[in-house]
């Protein structure tokens, strides 16, 4: 049950959505871009957010996109997480949605949900960071497209009345070896104490993860540290961690020191994996 | 032969449950109705300097608000002192101080928002031990609580609720004189019962002055006792109804929401009015299971026979009391385990903190004084160098002992630990709880544990059965037991059955107890429904059966001495081919010249318990409850000594379940008993912060276990009948989870190689242990 | 047209094959339309927080928390709750023969999981595949291994047929079109 009532509108078009947003912001009714709903619906009802309006882009063609063409795997950002995982497109996309709260609930949170979401995870932009993947937005500007990371620091950086209409993946990263591991306290379904992924490029590591700092995180000097390959895996796995110790959180969930404890017996089983040529 | 019981027949009311139609509380009609909501404290403890209701009052919809002024009465079935909307103070985060009554749900909750609360924070008590400091302040001041019944032991002037001894033999020189003792503490945090149903009620009071209550509660004929005493309204115009319960496990025995309901109703001149808590408030307002600590010192001769203990149990409740002294003292009265313990000592105090407060949880506080004991008694085991069941297998109770309380075991009574321990061998594969690698960092180990319960009902605890006949021989059952998932009507209809020898399919049980058309069962907790209920509707049964007996030496013109009954049919013992079917004796007679014969048939029984008695304060030497159950469990893990994380592989329980009435009901109860036990020793607790300050409070944090994660569950039956209960069954149906928690941790301690003497166990809590020390 | 719904406004659903006219505003979510206003009470309010699974009901072919749906939403949608399975299909017979649940509270999520599972793939999946549609909903009661034998008796039995499992989950925007992997 939602105390206070929103008002509902779907949208056939970026424009129209876009047009709405700031209509509706203008007037003071703190609109909010709509897609699986299970966060927003989640937070109206705890009254933690108050939206006036809703505005639902699943309607819109263009956000809908699941298509391979020349140079780009699309993702448009309703895509919901079983369709992508379904898809099979994106295998390691695919594995970090499959783990990403429950089944039913993939079949209605989105990838742009989960990217712009409050809850901290985030756990689909890994990959994507891995993968170089660019955003395509639309905004005041109409449609412009900028690399993940330039818009993405571990949380979304969009202007109010933009919305992200796809993801696109470059296609080596769809075929690349790749590596996931999600870490909870001990329940499966449960948010990550850690959740590691990993991607081969031209014979290094990529690796980024979520759950230990306060945001999801790639380090070039992770990378850089866990890729010597003179070095045992549990050197490398220490080393790599000693360098994001700073950065680990307390929660309910487990202590900091804990997750790093966590991190580098991950670190050390992928790189393990990785010598091993496993993945 | 048997006609109805020893089989697996299907759970009675499965097809409603199957399709939809089976009606819980809050699935009635509620249109028309006023929706409740309730207003929670934020903190622990703090002073209310006010509570501001104008703007939440003049919100358009709102029928009325109601603070702690509205209604100075203090609840508890044991000691009265909780109030049912905070006044003065607030003794944890959750507590109700404000309800709200509006035309619907969005409307009460925006009131709700517009309630301004200012508090003057207290500093809060969220340990026993801190509570039981010198100084520590009193959550409840002189005076400001009620005994109800006379075993309770409040001592003023401290934050104790309650305290229960045992006294026998001489612990304290004996076990000093002990070649091997081991001594352990253990703390265990409160959790939930999170019964997937969540609490709902609704009331109504009408013109002629009528309460209509209907409720999701496993003990109606309480909520009609406590709303008429606080209330003062004569019980017979109370009418409380309790459709299919969704789960209850303790948690919906305890009587709060109702008096909620009543009031709400109340403050807007009788309306229907539901209340229906948000699972949020469902965990942190509606009453949780007991936080423990406990030190337990335990002596063996060099061979591993326990000569003495002393145990110290401190049982926190929480803020208010509800029937937590209860928990205490069932804690004491089994406090040696099933092992025979000459020497005893055993102090169980209830204390109060700013918790959540605390009620009855499947076990009755016994999961986590068995973990206690049983995580010592894995340890005496190590250092006497014995096998943990051959040592379980030594100390077991038998013929010749006494129970702390002092009765006298005997077979029937209390059960047979040595045949369980038997058959649990197989079951488990138990291999001594030796360490078995299966690859370089991985090993497997079994934990085992014992466990035994008996019940702690008022002495004079009542039940009842009405039958009544339909024209075509079937039966109806009407009794004050509520079916909450347990299997008791199901049950109850195989007991009604086989006493009147007709298929199960003949026996319907009237499937929503009704406080003003049931004769009053005490509460369906315990496990003692199948026993008092069982044993009630037995009587009825041959009540029934000399009134048809009389029926049918009418029709069939013999006496009545003459008549057996079997298969749906009355017939004369001496001319077999003579017999008359019920359909024609069950309303009485009618002959074929048109004469009356006999009357309609009515069975009628009852049942009020006896030879229980209160235990002696000083001693603790007395009998609680009708009989015990006992048994054994193993849990088998499979540990990553790199990770600290593991595999619960298999969990297996052999248990003196007394008789088998429907093998497969009870091993689904009783498994579903261990896969609580195992869910809440691995992942559950009220984590709260140093406010005392639920951490957890919804399902998206508090973790149960999902399916996946389950282990393989074995249930294997002893059956030592027990003499007074329907057909020898014990109680069995929460007994389940008692062990579970204890098994685990001796596992996982032998394979970690660490003492893990606290819940939960989870993958954090063990790498701190394995490598900080004690957990 | 694009659609817009402001205050209470009377919307159509779906339901169980049926059309509906409900008065809902927009804030409201599918699951108390559905127990209030229709009186389809077998999805259950559980936690409201897309938890525990016990509203789970089929949109599409697919299941869906209506604790997290809008009724709004589920507007030109097909909705299918326990009720419309009418105690025909397999999975409600193999949960009594399975003797799957307790209480019965968590079991309509728990059937509607079951039911589009078997939809979507008509043999029986791996075990994993089980789990993970089931690792959305939560009982309390049984020790889930009822469950597990449930779903392999599910695919024991012939569906009869006009059963809603004939009709596969159709293609939209909302709900995801893949392929079935099997």
């Amino acid at each position: 049950m939602i105390a206070y009532d929103f008002m509902y509108m779907q949208p056939d078009t970026l424009r129209q959505a876009r047009e709405n947003f700031l209509r509706l912001s203008e007037s003071g009714q703190n609109p909010v871009y709509y897609a699986g709903g299970s966060e927003i619906i989640t937070m109206c009802r705890a009254g933690d957010i108050r939206p006036g309006a809703v505005i639902d882009i699943k309607n819109i063609d263009a956000c809908q996109a699941l298509s391979l063409d020349e140079d780009w795997l699309r993702l448009g950002a309703a895509c919901t997480l079983n369709r992508i995982k379904e898809s099979g497109l994106f295998p390691l996309l695919g594995l970090v949605c499959g783990r990403i709260a429950d089944h039913t609930n993939q079949c209605r949170i989105t990838l742009g949900g989960n990217l712009c979401g409050s809850i901290i995870y985030r756990e689909t932009s890994l990959p994507l960071l891995l993968a170089d993947a660019k955003l395509i937005l639309y905004g005041a500007r109409g449609r412009r497209a900028l690399a993940l990371k330039s818009v993405f620091d571990g949380r979304m950086r969009l202007q109010p009345d933009e919305l992200i209409v796809e993801a696109q993946v470059p296609l080596w990263a769809l075929n690349a070896p790749y590596y996931h591991m999600k870490k909870t306290a001990n329940e499966k379904i449960d948010y990550p104490l850690l959740s590691v992924a990993a991607l081969l490029y031209e014979d290094q590591l990529r690796v980024a993860c979520s759950g230990l700092a306060d945001r999801p995180l790639r380090s070039k000097q992770v990378e850089v540290a866990l890729n010597r390959r003179a070095l045992s895996p549990g050197t490398v796995a220490a080393k790599a961690t000693a360098l994001l110790a700073e950065q680990a959180r307390d929660s309910v969930e487990g202590s900091a020191a804990y997750r790093l404890f966590v991190l580098e017996n991950t670190l050390r089983s992928l790189v393990e994996d990785w010598h091993d040529e496993k993945i | 032969m048997t006609t109805a019981i020893d089989k697996s027949i299907q759970r009675r009311e499965a097809w409603d449950k199957v399709t939809g139609q089976a009606q819980y509380c809050d699935d009635l009609p509620a249109a028309g109705m006023l929706s409740a909501r309730l207003l929670t404290s934020t903190y622990a403890h703090a002073r209310l300097r006010s509570v501001d209701i104008a703007a939440a009052q003049a919100l358009p919809g709102v029928e009325c608000v109601l603070t702690g002024a509205d209604c100075p009465q203090l609840f508890g079935p044991l000691l009265q002192d909780r109030p049912a909307l905070a006044r003065d103070k607030v003794r944890y985060a959750g507590e109700p101080l404000a309800l709200v009554v509006a035309v619907d749900e969005p409307t009460a909750e925006q009131a709700l928002r517009l309630i301004e609360v200012d508090y003057e924070p207290l500093p809060p008590l969220l340990k026993p031990a801190q509570a039981l400091e010198r100084g520590a302040p009193l959550l409840h001041g002189q005076g400001s609580y009620k005994k109800v019944l006379e075993d309770i032991y409040p001592e003023p002037g401290t934050n104790i609720a309650s305290h229960y001894r045992i006294r026998k033999g001489d612990s304290q020189s004996v076990l000093q004189k002990c070649a091997v003792i081991v001594r352990q503490c253990f703390g265990l945090p409160p959790s939930g019962h999170l019964a997937m149903e969540i609490r709902t009620a609704r009331a109504e009071i009408t013109a002629q002055g009528q309460v209509l209550i209907t409720t999701s509660s496993q003990s109606p004929y309480s909520v009609r006792k406590q709303l008429a005493e606080a209330f003062l309204i004569p019980a017979g115009q109370i009418q409380v109804k309790t459709p299919l319960v969704g789960g209850g496990f303790g948690g919906k025995a305890a009587v709060c929401l109702e008096i909620l309901a009543y009031l709400a109703s109340r403050g807007v001149g009788g309306k229907k009015v539901r209340l229906t808590l948000p699972r949020e408030q469902d965990m942190a307002t509606a009453p949780c299971r007991l936080g423990l600590e406990a030190e337990i010192s335990i002596g063996a001769d060099q061979n591993g026979l326990i000569q003495a203990a002393e145990l110290n149990y401190y049982l926190d409740c929480g803020a208010y009391t509800d029937i937590a002294p209860y928990m205490a003292k069932a804690i004491a009265v089994d406090c040696s385990g099933p092992y025979q313990i000459a020497n005893l000592s055993c102090d169980a105090l209830c204390v109060y903190t700013n918790h959540t407060y605390a009620t009855s949880f499947r076990g009755f506080s016994h999961a986590e004084q068995t973990f206690c004991l049983e995580r010592t008694l894995d340890m005496l085991a190590q250092k006497c160098g014995d096998d943990p069941l051959q040592l379980r297998l030594k100390n077991a109770i038998g013929p010749g002992c006494t129970t702390p309380t002092q009765v006298a075991y005997s077979a029937g009574l209390i059960g047979d630990l040595p045949q369980c321990l038997e058959k649990i061998q197989p079951l488990s594969c138990w291999d001594g709880g030796g360490v078995t690698k299966i690859k370089p960092h991985t090993v497997r180990v079994k934990g085992l544990a014992c466990f035994w319960k008996t019940a702690n009902p008022p002495t004079d605890a009542i039940s009842g059965a009405v039958i009544t006949f339909n024209p075509d021989g079937s039966v109806n059952l009407n009794t004050g037991a509520v079916e909450m998932g347990s299997g008791c009507h199901t049950h109850l209809n195989q007991i009604l059955a086989e006493r009147l020898q007709l298929s199960p399919d003949q026996v319907h049980v009237v499937a929503a107890p009704d406080t003003q058309v049931a004769p009053e069962h005490w509460k369906t907790v315990a496990s003692l429904t199948v026993n008092m209920a069982g044993r009630a509707v037995l009587a009825a049964a041959d009540d029934a059966l000399s009134q048809l007996r009389v029926n049918a030496g009418l029709a069939l013109g013999c006496p009545d001495a003459e008549i057996e009954i079997a298969a749906g049919r009355a017939f004369s013992k001496k001319n077999p081919e003579r017999f008359i079917p019920f359909k024609d004796i069950v309303q009485g007679y009618k002959s074929p010249a048109g004469q009356s014969l006999g009357q309609p048939v009515i069975g009628r029984g009852s049942l009020m318990l006896k030879g229980l008695s209160l235990l002696d304060p000083y001693s603790g030497s007395g009998r609680t409850g009708p009989d015990w159950s006992l048994g054994a469990q193993v849990v088998e893990v499979e540990a990553d000594l790199r990770t600290y994380t593991y595999r619960i592989i298999s969990a297996s329980t052999a248990m003196d379940v007394g008789r088998a009435i429907n093998p497969e009901l009870m091993r689904a109860v009783i498994a579903g008993g261990m896969a609580m036990g195992v869910s809440l020793a691995s992942r559950e607790s009220f984590a709260y912060n140093s406010d005392g300050i639920p951490l957890k409070p919804n399902l998206r944090t508090y973790k149960l276990m999902h399916i996946g994660e389950e282990p393989d569950y074995r249930v294997d039956f002893v059956e030592t009948p027990e003499q007074g209960s329907p057909y020898g069954v014990r109680s069995y149906s929460e007994h389940g989870i008692i062990g579970m928690p204890a098994a685990l941790g001796n596992a996982l301690s032998r394979a970690f190689a660490c003492r893990l003497n606290t819940l939960p166990l989870n993958p954090e809590r063990i790498w701190r242990a394995a490598t900080e020390g004690d957990s | 047209m694009m659609k817009k719904y402001e205050g209470k406004t009377v919307i159509k659903l779906r339901v169980n094959g049926q059309d509906h006219e409900v008065a809902a505003r927009p804030a409201d979510i599918l699951l108390d339309v559905l127990r209030q206003q229709l009186g389809l009470t077998a999805a259950k309010p559980g936690c409201l927080n897309g938890d525990c699974g016990a509203c789970t009901v089929i949109v599409d072919g697919w299941p869906i928390k209506s604790c997290l749906m809008l009724a709004v939403e589920a507007e030109g949608h097909d909705i299918l709750t326990l009720e419309g399975l009418g105690g025909r299909a397999a999975a409600q017979k193999a949960f009594v023969a399975a003797n799957s649940f307790q209480c019965g509270y968590c079991t309509s999520g728990f059937l509607m999981v079951c039911h589009a599972l078997q939809n979507h793939y008509s043999e029986l999946p791996e075990e994993y595949v089980i789990e993970e549609w089931l690792q959305a909903n939560l009982c309390r009661c049984t020790s889930y291994q009822e469950l597990r034998r449930a779903v392999r008796l599910m695919y024991e039995q012939t569906p009869p047929s006009g059963s809603p499992r004939d009709s596969r989950p159709p293609a939209t925007n909302v709900f995801p079109a893949g392929k079935n992997p099997l």
